[in-house]
């Protein structure tokens, strides 16, 4: 396995993730792009600190923990929103909460 | 490279994390993605074990697979109903959007063909020590501790916040 083989599976992953958020008329199927593109980051993050850092130096893997809370917090505070949009509009369809739209 | 069982079982979790991504992305019932959701999370998961970062993959099965994905499957209990179940997909969009990441996708795999600084870099298969006690080392006694006591407030404000844009408004008029 060479460094590659990570990146390239991570771009994959990352640009799945971004035709999830482009595509998907769903708040939730969104979120789960999301997740695939910030699961792409931390799997950049753990190779890039296997392959390019000495192996004692494991700080790129902290970060990819970092990214791992971060993403807990972005998911709950995205759901609560959603519950609220959900309870405001009745659908979670993001072209359909359109208030502030010009 | 030779064929071995480890690069077998390498391109066996990679291939499934694909797919199921795949399918995450084109699926069109929206528990069906979930669950597809978690074959591609413990997908990355075994990636982390073979990049030798077990504190890491076992983190993500902990957070991801028993957390995000069950908060997931509550919003979408909670919002769907029976017509919302099926994902609606606008034919326009699908075909800009596939455009878009394909681009997107060339480009990335033209970076990583091309880097010279990334390239023959091997995993040689050295076994490494566990990274738990030293990760500990890192956070609570290293140059990690700052940013850690800031994520773990910023854990507990997006908590608080999470739950103060879901509850119910009580107005008193």
């Amino acid at each position: 396995m060479t460094l590659q083989h990570y990146l390239v599976i991570s771009a994959i992953l990352f640009t799945l993730g971004i035709f999830a958020v482009l595509t998907r008329r769903n708040a939730i199927s969104i979120l789960m792009g999301i997740e695939l593109i910030l699961n792409s980051c931390n799997l950049n993050f753990a190779a890039f600190a296997r392959f390019m850092t000495p192996p004692e130096d494991i700080s790129g893997q902290i970060i990819a923990i970092f990214g791992i809370v971060l993403a807990a917090a972005e998911a709950a505070v995205f759901l609560a929103i959603i519950l609220a949009i959900y309870r405001e509009f009745g659908s979670i369809r993001p072209d359909e909460v359109d208030t502030l739209k010009g | 490279m030779e064929f071995t069982l480890r690069t077998f079982i390498f391109y066996g979790f990679a291939l499934t994390t694909i797919a199921s991504a795949l399918v995450v992305v084109t699926v069109r019932n929206i528990v069906h993605a979930a669950f597809s959701l978690m074959v591609t999370l413990f997908g990355v998961a075994g990636l982390y074990v073979f990049l030798q970062a077990d504190f890491l993959a076992a983190t993500q099965v902990i957070v991801y697979v028993g957390g995000i994905l069950v908060l997931i499957l509550f919003g979408v209990m909670m919002t769907s109903g029976r017509l919302e179940m099926r994902i609606h997909i606008e034919r326009g969009q699908l075909l800009l959007g596939g455009v878009v990441a394909l681009a997107l996708l060339m480009l990335l795999l033209t970076v990583i063909a091309n880097t010279p600084a990334w390239k023959n870099l091997t995993d040689d298969g050295t076994e490494l020590p566990p990274t738990t006690e030293r990760i500990g080392e890192l956070i609570l006694n290293g140059p990690f501790l700052l940013p850690f006591e800031v994520v773990s407030v910023l854990l507990l404000v997006a908590l608080i916040g999470a739950t103060l844009i879901s509850r119910k408004e009580v107005r008193d008029e």
